[in-house]
């Protein structure tokens, strides 16, 4: 029997990756697959809680969350397509347009 | 007694100047209107003026009364009444008198003089204007209504002496004028502030302020003393708030004539007179008041021996001439003083206009060594301007001598014999320097053959009038020895003023002393000018032809200080301090800005970590908050 802490510790961990991914990563695409990848990671952590407490309640957000993650994606690609014209770039450093300060 | 034509006396000229000021607006917007329409109403009102302080004088003379004219309640806050009054005493129509009559020959010798400026209509108006501030001065029953006539006169001269204002040293010149007075008027203003509270907050009449002021601390009546002998200072141009005098002989003859004669510098002696029951109770100042007449009548008389103007030498002559009187109110010889400003209003205005009318016939050479090059026959003039010189030298029986010997004999009766000899030397030399004008002017020999020039009657008829003042005014206040009467100083008794009572035999011998001072300053004068090359002018250059560089030290002093304070101001108390200041307080806030601009760098990775960050804060606070 697999314990409840190692699937709290799973799921943790791929939201920290996740977080770590968008953080550190410049690439656009690389940053989009780190956020599903934190999406999937409380995903795991509530379908886990579920089935512990017996409750369904979560798998409900979880099956929200996947069907949200999804019309998403679909917007998310396409703004990726849009701004890959714009720049003819992924690195999401490039685009400050929105900066206030002196440019950094 | 009350009456309702005291007010006439002034509203009279206020009307001619407002009727001129509006038809001159009209004469340059629309139509042209003759110099005639301006000199009638010029002219006549300053004559109705006259008229009526003339039956008012005849009345008084008939009844012996005093008149008053209540107007209107002015201001009335708490204890300070300021009522409207008009006051004829035996004073005030005494002085509006001779300032109406002297006046008004001014004003139609102006016509003569004025004829085809362009600006007649505005300078008839100005007139007009000066002589009704100059009779709401002397008419005034307080102080503060006396202050509306002050500054009125010095407004006036201020327009009359930047009349020509194309001309940039005229408006320095007014400027110059203006501001020396209004260094003397705030003291004015001070002193009846004083005078106000010494009294205990009375109302601000002459007459109450009589009845009170033995109630009041002597102290603060002398500082209010003082402080209103520093507006007559600035007023009648005496050390040492004299400078803006010889500089306002910028504006046309007629003004320095009004100024000098009948209006503005008669003011001091007038108020300081006014005041008397005021001075006569604080000696020390009415002493110092007689040693500044003392210093100004010498200084002034020391100058005007190196100048070359004809204009500034009798300006400096008007202020040697206030020392005198200074000298005499200050020794509380009230009516002396009075009498030697009727005096001299007459022989004064007859100079500047005879002054006046050679300028006009010259084409407007005013240096007396180019006039004499230029000489011209001007018999009138030429006789009306000896009258004066001799009148205003002391000689006798012209009506000089006896205002002047009596000042004289005042001074030496009470034992100050400092201020006697200066008097004394200042009559030396006040004939030396007009005699040397005169002689410059109409004797000293030049080579080319004069001719003769034609001068306008309304310039000669004046000339003419006022030299039967000048000669005659003095008979007024015929010495007693001489078996005369003191006309002037009877008439004059309210002012209480101090008698000369010296034994006949000093007197005499008084007298004699300032006739032998005065035709030795003749004979010195004829010596040194009356066969004088005039191709060789004298130049004004030393250190009396420099004015004892009295205003190079007052401009050092004041205006290049204070030039220098406003650059220190401007340049590093504003700049560097304050602007600085908030400047750096303002710069400040920038930076802060920008640094907290950085946070919003577009770096969406950073967004990211930035909302970890304080979302991580939030669970942390919950967390320990809730407890959980």
């Amino acid at each position: 029997m697999i314990s409840l802490t190692s699937y709290a510790f799973v799921s943790m961990m791929l939201f920290s990756i996740g977080v770590i991914g968008v953080i550190a990563r410049r690439n656009i695409f690389v940053i989009y697959m780190s956020i599903e990848m934190m999406l999937n990671g409380i995903n795991l952590f509530l379908v886990t809680f579920a089935r512990y407490h017996f409750n369904m309640d979560p798998q409900v957000i979880t099956v929200m969350v996947i069907a949200i993650a999804a019309a998403e994606a679909a917007i998310f690609l396409s703004v990726i397509i849009l701004l890959y014209r714009s720049r003819k770039s992924l690195d999401t450093d490039i685009f400050t347009t929105l900066t206030q300060g002196e440019k950094s | 007694m009350s009456t309702s034509l005291l007010v006439w006396i002034i509203l009279a000229p206020l009307l001619g100047a407002i009727l001129n000021g509006g038809l001159y607006f009209y004469h340059i917007k629309r139509k042209a209107i003759s110099d005639l329409t301006f000199s009638l109403i010029g002219t006549i009102t300053p004559l109705i003026s006259f008229l009526i302080t003339l039956s008012l004088f005849l009345r008084m003379n008939d009844e012996g009364i005093i008149f008053k004219q209540e107007l209107f309640t002015w201001l009335s806050i708490d204890k300070l009444n300021i009522d409207m009054t008009l006051l004829g005493d035996n004073l005030s129509i005494f002085m509006s008198m001779f300032v109406t009559f002297v006046g008004w020959l001014i004003h139609i010798y102006a016509i003569g003089y004025m004829k085809g400026d362009n600006g007649f209509g505005k300078f008839f108006a100005y007139f007009n204007l000066f002589l009704a501030s100059m009779l709401i001065l002397v008419l005034a029953d307080n102080p503060i209504i006396l202050f509306i006539g002050w500054e009125g006169v010095g407004v006036c001269s201020y327009l009359l002496i930047k009349f020509y204002y194309g001309n940039a040293e005229n408006i320095i010149a007014a400027n110059k004028a203006f501001i020396a007075n209004r260094v003397g008027d705030f003291g004015f203003l001070l002193g009846v502030v004083t005078l106000f509270f010494a009294l205990g907050e009375v109302d601000l009449s002459f007459g109450s302020i009589e009845a009170n002021v033995a109630n009041a601390s002597n102290e603060l009546l002398i500082l209010s003393g003082f402080l209103l002998f520093v507006g007559a200072m600035g007023k009648s141009a005496q050390v040492p708030l004299y400078v803006w005098l010889p500089d306002a002989m910028a504006g046309p003859t007629p003004i320095s004539a009004l100024i000098h004669a009948a209006t503005m510098v008669t003011a001091g002696v007038y108020m300081v007179a006014r005041f008397h029951f005021l001075y006569s109770g604080i000696e020390e100042i009415g002493l110092f008041i007689a040693y500044i007449g003392a210093i100004s009548a010498l200084f002034a008389a020391v100058i005007a021996t190196r100048q070359t103007d004809i204009k500034k030498i009798l300006a400096y002559s008007t202020m040697s001439q206030l020392g005198y009187m200074f000298i005499a109110v200050g020794l509380g010889f009230y009516s002396t003083g009075l009498f030697h400003v009727f005096t001299h209003a007459f022989f004064k205005a007859m100079l500047f206009m005879g002054a006046g009318g050679v300028i006009i016939a010259l084409h407007h050479e005013q240096n007396i060594f180019k006039i004499a090059q230029h000489r011209a026959q001007l018999p009138i003039i030429g006789a009306t301007f000896l009258i004066g010189v001799i009148a205003i030298s002391g000689i006798p029986p012209f009506s000089g001598f006896f205002s002047k010997d009596a000042i004289l004999a005042a001074a030496f009766q009470e034992g100050q014999y400092l201020i006697w000899a200066i008097a004394l030397g200042t009559a030396f030399l006040t004939a030396f320097y007009m005699f040397r004008m005169y002689f410059i002017m109409f004797v000293a020999p030049v080579k080319h053959k004069t001719q003769y020039v034609y001068t306008s009657k309304t310039i000669t008829i004046p000339l003419l009038i006022l030299a039967i003042g000048a000669i005659g005014a003095g008979f007024l206040n015929f010495p007693a020895i001489f078996g005369g009467e003191h006309f002037v100083d009877t008439w004059l008794a309210q002012l209480n003023s101090k008698t000369i009572h010296l034994s006949h035999m000093t007197e005499y011998i008084l007298m004699i002393t300032s006739i032998v001072v005065a035709a030795a300053g003749i004979y010195v004068s004829y010596k040194k000018y009356a066969k004088f090359d005039v191709s060789k002018p004298e130049e004004e250059v030393g250190l009396i032809g420099n004015k004892f560089y009295v205003d190079e030290l007052y401009d050092t002093l004041f205006v290049q200080s204070s030039k220098k304070l406003s650059t220190f101001i401007d340049r590093v108390l504003d700049d560097k301090i304050i602007d600085g200041f908030i400047m750096n307080t303002s710069s400040n806030f920038v930076n802060l800005g920008k640094k907290v601009a950085m946070i919003q760098n577009a770096n969406v990775r950073f967004y990211a970590a930035f909302m970890l960050i304080g979302m991580t804060c939030i669970f942390i606070y919950l967390y320990i908050t809730l407890g959980l």
